[in-house]
């Protein structure tokens, strides 16, 4: 079993992933994926990448799903998914080795490879489905958060960001510090009702969904029509406005 | 527990950061690619880069396994078994130029028609198509024609400009946004950047689009549409706002054809022509001096409505008038029209409310003054903040250019074309209408140049290229009376005709990045047999040389006889330019280059600077000097820097003369590439806030369209609603003029070339048993492929490696299938074997499926048993390229204005079948992987970062 730290760090970092704006467009799964693979867990495996059966380690993954009725009435969302750095994380938690780890300074949720033996034991306790396990390396991965990325003295500050957060060509992905209030991800989140995946767990993720917006339900076909006016038509039924009106180029 | 691991939060991630533009698909994004150690660790958006402002899409983050991909072709290749098989040898670059330098040599000599050279997803159409007039070949064409040449061609015959490269939606400003049928592989990252800034600022989005996925997905409302429908609903909102005089009356006066007077005497040979002065100018009545007018006079009040007598007597009325009497006509009511649409009425009629409802009552003004083309004043800027956006679902249909007419019409009576909130067309768009080119190759020479470029625009049918006994004079019948305004070629005719040898028999057939005997064809298997069949008299193939540039295995290699191995797209120099498919934006025009950020590990050319090479040894004049040697000894980047197509105006137009201080016109700077680098790899040019708006009326706008050479001179662009050319081809089609039809194309001219826009039934659906064949099918691209090149990748294949044929849930129920059976799809032209998936967002009318994961069988260097060709499938194989007979001919599968191919005409029926060994059909022998390629691997353990994982331990 491993310990979470005694006393949280001054940051909570995590992400805001908007689910009223996200296409389905999978940049954040790939870009997530070329900065990784030869990032802090390198390499993200791929087996059987020109065979069938292909798979690989992903820290990032985008689904789609239709819910809510049929035809019309259903809606089509698309949910990418990947770790949310949970405040009490039981993937943690069950490590046998003290290789899952939460750091203390910042709250993000990493694996030490050099002490996995590669028992899963944290795939099954983690119920988002955010761990990745790498066949044939034989230990686990999982979203990092860039951190060989955000911290990076190497980049300029503006690329100090998470690759998927970059790369979001609809802005539907925010990277910040939840202990702040005033942060971009605080306030989005109290603004846009924010919510926690799953809450039953008490995982408390640290990251968090934006719900699709009332706005975008299938609008009702109330019988709106625009006024047709009457009595300023000609005989031919054209407007009396195009016949009398006189406007100059 | 053990304390926190030491970790490094700042490793190296390169030795270099280069610049260059994205390739992964046709958005043609700025990027930044990061190397170390020799390879490629990192591709990410240039923040600065005016496509895409640092963000970058799933394709383009992929890039890396595209560039390492195994499919890579390393040497030119010599077939030496039957064509279809793979079998090659591999040759040296000089013999494999010589080859193709004596094929191309000798027909140039004798008939250089016998020479068709079409490209695909060809970047660098403003060299290939000038190539081709140094050859003196009329035959050139991209892929336009099977893509998007409706979209194009309808908008520049009726607004001077198109969507997507010509124009944009005002994404910071609309508060109504329409989007139809797009391709979700396209144009890819501002349309997911402009509509998430529509979603932020709470703006209305409705998709009309027969299937629910990517972009439908998050719009406010989806407009399910029957498929080939969308021009009868968009004619009901038009319908809604006359019958409402919700239409811009005084937009319409100052910027269009609506008030000029249109001759009204029936079976005369100027009937429907516009009634012009002695000048040639069009004519209006004035209300102000109650006379006739010069309608493009600054100062004239058109009258609008009403029957005006012309100095012959001759009756004559305002295109206005004739527009509103056909709209409001009950015919178009959203009553009569939702059946055939498959859509509620009282929906169409509250969208027709919300519109008139944001352009009219939620008008933008912005403070800025600005001068029009008469040089008068304005102290604001008036915005009619309703957006739209059309691509393919609209073109791939044969009535889509009227279609896509309609839609531009509906934008401009509201009055939001080229205005703050609507519609913008990027730099160098708007052009006249239409543009003022005309096609090349109504004479044509051994061993001379076309007089201009093959492709153009032509405005009546004197501009049609025929023989003077009236047979085409192009292989694929383009600006023929069966594609008179094919401004963009019918790529998908070329090898059907050229097999028959209708209208002749070529020699040698020219293709770069074109998979034809696959996903790019219609009638695949049918098109597979004619480039295999042979001249029985002679035993030769009856296309008897094929030579093809592609820089993967594709499956067209296998079917060609000599292949010139391209480059990867961060191997290469490109160029991105005004003369071609322009990267632009609203408020300024942009260029970009390519430069190569890794030299090729393979014996490789870039094909543009092959082409050159090959010109050269073919003595072409504009690529060789006087006495001979090459124009350009550096290939394509010395062409891009040195190249003028007129004095001052190059393939680049930023970093010009000789200290690089000039935009587009000015002397050849020899640093110009260095300076593009130094850019990050782009160039862009703000216009100033008085030129941003209303460019086709804007003074200083015009003004800097001309320096730039954009436009040949400053007058008004008046949009063309009603549009003149069509009403010109349809006189001829009534047996007016010199220049006459075919008898058995009378009618179809007649009914089709219409002045203003209307809807017909597609032709398939018209000519098939409705009953037989009851359902829809299309395809649609996934976000993460760019047609067949995304499923080759390793990151790619794992998101989506096989597809499917999605049905309505309903639909399905009631015949009895579920999800996950397996289906026969039977069409016109042939069946397939297919697994279903149900959904619920999608017309029940409509099936559906990703387009080109289908593989065939080993190519790609895909492993043969592969999803995507055991599971994957083609819709190809329904799709003829022919229509059903009419009247006993079969004509081309294919608008009967542009020659658009009409992928999405398709009639199918399913049934369901016993699954047997759950393989899709048709299936075919495996390719072999070409001699040069290596197996590819089955671990892909790729890292660039130097450092591999400590105590990794292998299984």
């Amino acid at each position: 079993m491993t310990s979470l730290p005694q006393s949280p760090g001054q940051k909570r970092l995590g992400l805001v992933i908007d689910l009223d704006t996200c296409v389905g467009c999978h940049a954040c799964a790939t870009n997530c994926k070329e900065w990784n693979t030869s990032g802090h867990s390198a390499p993200l495996t791929d087996l059987n990448a020109y065979q069938a059966e292909q798979r690989g380690v992903w820290f990032n993954r985008v689904f789609t799903y239709e819910a809510g009725g049929q035809g019309d009435n259903a809606r089509t969302v698309h949910f990418p998914k990947n770790c949310l750095h949970c405040e009490f994380p039981a993937c943690v938690t069950v490590c046998p080795t003290g290789a899952s780890y939460k750091r203390a300074e910042d709250g993000i949720v990493l694996v030490n490879a050099d002490i996995c033996i590669g028992c899963k034991l944290c795939s099954w306790a983690c119920s988002y489905g955010a761990r990745e396990y790498d066949e044939d390396q034989g230990v686990m991965k999982k979203c990092t958060l860039c951190i060989d990325k955000i911290y990076n003295e190497n980049l300029p500050e503006a690329d100090r960001v998470p690759a998927c957060v970059a790369t979001c060509p609809a802005k539907a992905r925010h990277f910040g510090d939840f202990a702040d209030p005033d942060s971009h991800v605080s306030r989005l989140t109290r603004e846009r009702g924010g919510f926690d995946l799953m809450p039953e767990t008490g995982y408390q993720p640290t990251s968090k969904y934006l719900p699709p917006r009332p706005g975008a339900k299938p609008l009702s076909a109330a019988e709106v029509k625009l006024p047709t006016p009457e009595g300023k038509r000609d005989s031919a039924g054209k407007f009396l406005r195009w016949v009398d009106a006189v406007l100059s180029r | 527990m053990a304390s926190e691991p030491a970790i490094d939060l700042s490793p190296d991630v390169h030795d270099e950061v280069k610049y260059t533009t994205c390739y992964m698909c046709a958005c043609r994004c700025g990027i930044r690619v990061h190397l170390k150690d020799g390879l490629v660790r990192y591709i990410e958006g240039n923040p600065d880069h005016p496509i895409n402002k640092g963000v970058l899409c799933g394709k383009g983050s992929s890039g890396i396994m595209q560039h390492y991909s195994p499919a890579r072709l390393k040497k030119p290749l010599k077939r030496v078994g039957p064509r279809g098989e793979a079998k090659f040898e591999e040759i040296e670059w000089d013999e494999a130029l010589e080859i193709a330098a004596k094929w191309l040599g000798d027909i140039r000599k004798t008939d250089p028609k016998k020479l068709a050279f079409f490209t695909g997803r060809d970047q660098s159409q403003s060299l290939t198509g000038w190539w081709a007039a140094q050859y003196g070949t009329p035959n050139f064409a991209a892929h336009g024609g099977f893509c998007s040449v409706n979209m194009a061609a309808a908008g520049l015959y009726t607004i001077g400009g198109s969507f997507w490269e010509f124009g944009e939606p005002d994404w910071d400003r609309a508060k109504y946004f329409m989007i139809f049928g797009v391709a979700e592989d396209h144009d890819s990252n501002p349309i997911k950047t402009g509509m998430g800034k529509l979603k932020a600022r709470g703006s209305k989005i409705v998709s009309v689009n027969p299937v629910r996925t990517g972009y439908s997905a998050i719009a406010d409302e989806w407009v399910g549409i029957r498929p080939g429908t969308d021009g009868l609903f968009v004619m009901a909102l038009i319908h809604e706002l006359l019958n409402a005089d919700k239409v811009d009356l005084d937009y319409l006066i100052r910027y269009t054809n609506m008030p000029w007077l249109v001759i009204q005497d029936e079976g005369a040979a100027d009937h429907g022509l516009f009634a012009r002065d002695a000048d040639g100018n069009p004519l209006c009545y004035d209300k102000t001096s109650k006379k006739l007018a010069n309608a493009k006079l600054p100062e004239v009040a058109p009258a609008m409505v009403g029957e005006f007598k012309l100095k012959d007597g001759r009756k004559a009325v305002p295109a206005f008038q004739i527009l509103a009497e056909r709209y409001m006509d009950p015919q178009y009511s959203p009553d009569a029209v939702a059946k055939t649409c498959g859509l509620k009425a009282a929906d169409i009629r509250r969208i027709a409310a919300e519109l008139a409802r944001v352009a009219f009552e939620e008008t933008i003004e912005l403070d800025v003054e600005w001068t029009d083309w008469a040089g008068r004043k304005h102290d604001k800027i008036v915005g009619r903040p309703v957006a739209m956006h059309a691509m393919r679902g609209i073109s791939a249909h044969t009535n889509g250019f009227h279609t896509c007419r309609a839609i531009h019409t509906l934008q401009v009576l509201l009055g939001s074309v080229e205005c703050p909130g609507g519609f913008r067309f990027k730099p160098p768009f708007p052009k006249p209408i239409p543009p003022g080119q005309k096609p090349a190759g109504k004479t044509y020479a051994p061993n001379t140049p076309l007089p201009g470029m093959p492709l153009g625009f032509t405005t009546g049918p004197e501009d049609l290229l025929l023989e003077t006994d009236g047979t085409p004079v192009r292989i694929d019948k383009a600006y023929s009376w069966e594609a008179p305004i094919a401004s963009h070629g019918l790529m998908h005719m070329v090898i059907t005709n050229a097999w028959k040898g209708d209208p002749y028999k070529i020699d040698t057939l020219v293709m770069y990045m074109a998979n034809m005997s696959w996903n790019s064809t219609m009638n695949t298997k049918g098109v597979m047999e004619m480039l295999t069949d042979k001249d029985p008299a002679t035993g030769e193939y009856k296309i008897p040389h094929i030579i093809y540039s592609d820089a993967y295995f594709s499956e067209m290699v296998a079917y060609a006889d000599l292949i010139l191995p391209d480059t990867t797209y961060l191997e290469r120099w490109d160029c991105i330019s005004l003369l071609d498919r322009p990267i632009c934006e609203a408020d300024g025009p942009a260029d970009a280059i390519r430069q190569p950020v890794v030299e090729p590990d393979r014996d490789v050319r870039g094909f543009q600077t092959v082409l050159l090479d090959l010109g050269v040894r073919l003595g072409l004049p504009g690529v060789t000097n006087a006495d001979g040697t090459a124009k350009y000894p550096g290939g394509y980047a010395d062409y891009i820097v040195n190249h003028e197509r007129t004095p001052g105006i190059g393939p680049l137009a930023g970093f010009r003369g000789k200290d690089g201080d000039k935009i587009g016109r000015g002397e050849v700077n020899p640093n110009q590439l260095q300076a593009y680098i130094d850019n990050g790899a782009f160039w862009s040019h703000h216009l100033e806030p008085n030129q941003r708006f209303y460019k086709f009326a804007n003074k200083d706008y015009l003004d800097f369209a001309v320096h730039m050479g954009f436009i040949g001179h400053a007058d008004q662009i008046v949009l063309q609603i009603y549009s003149e050319p069509m009403q010109k081809f349809r006189l001829a089609a009534e047996g007016h003029g010199a220049n006459q039809p075919p008898e058995h194309m009378r009618e179809r001219l007649k009914a089709s070339f219409d002045p203003l826009p209307i809807w017909y039934m597609p032709y398939e659906e018209e000519l098939v048993d409705r009953d037989a064949y009851p359902l829809h099918a299309l395809t649609q691209r996934p976000m993460i492929m760019y047609h067949s090149w995304g499923s080759q990748n390793a990151w790619l294949r794992q998101i989506l490696g096989r597809n499917k044929l999605y049905m309505s849930t309903v639909k399905a129920k009631e015949m009895g299938i579920a999800d996950g059976d397996w289906v026969r799809v039977t069409s016109h032209n042939g069946a397939i074997k297919v697994q279903v998936k149900t959904m619920e967002g999608v017309n029940p009318d409509t099936v559906w499926t990703w387009n080109a994961i289908g593989k065939r069988s080993g190519a790609w260097n895909l492993a043969p048993d592969a999803p995507e060709a055991k599971k994957g499938f083609l819709l190809n194989h329904l799709i003829s390229e022919l229509l059903p007979p009419r009247e006993g001919r079969r004509y081309s599968n294919s608008d009967p204005i542009t020659g658009q191919a009409s992928w999405f005409d398709l009639r199918v029926r399913i049934e369901k079948v016993e699954p047997g060994e759950e393989v899709s059909q048709p299936q075919f022998p495996a390719i072999d992987r070409p001699v040069g390629l290596e197996p590819a691997p089955t671990v892909n353990r790729f890292n660039a970062g130097g450092h591999a994982k400590k105590g990794a331990k292998a299984k």
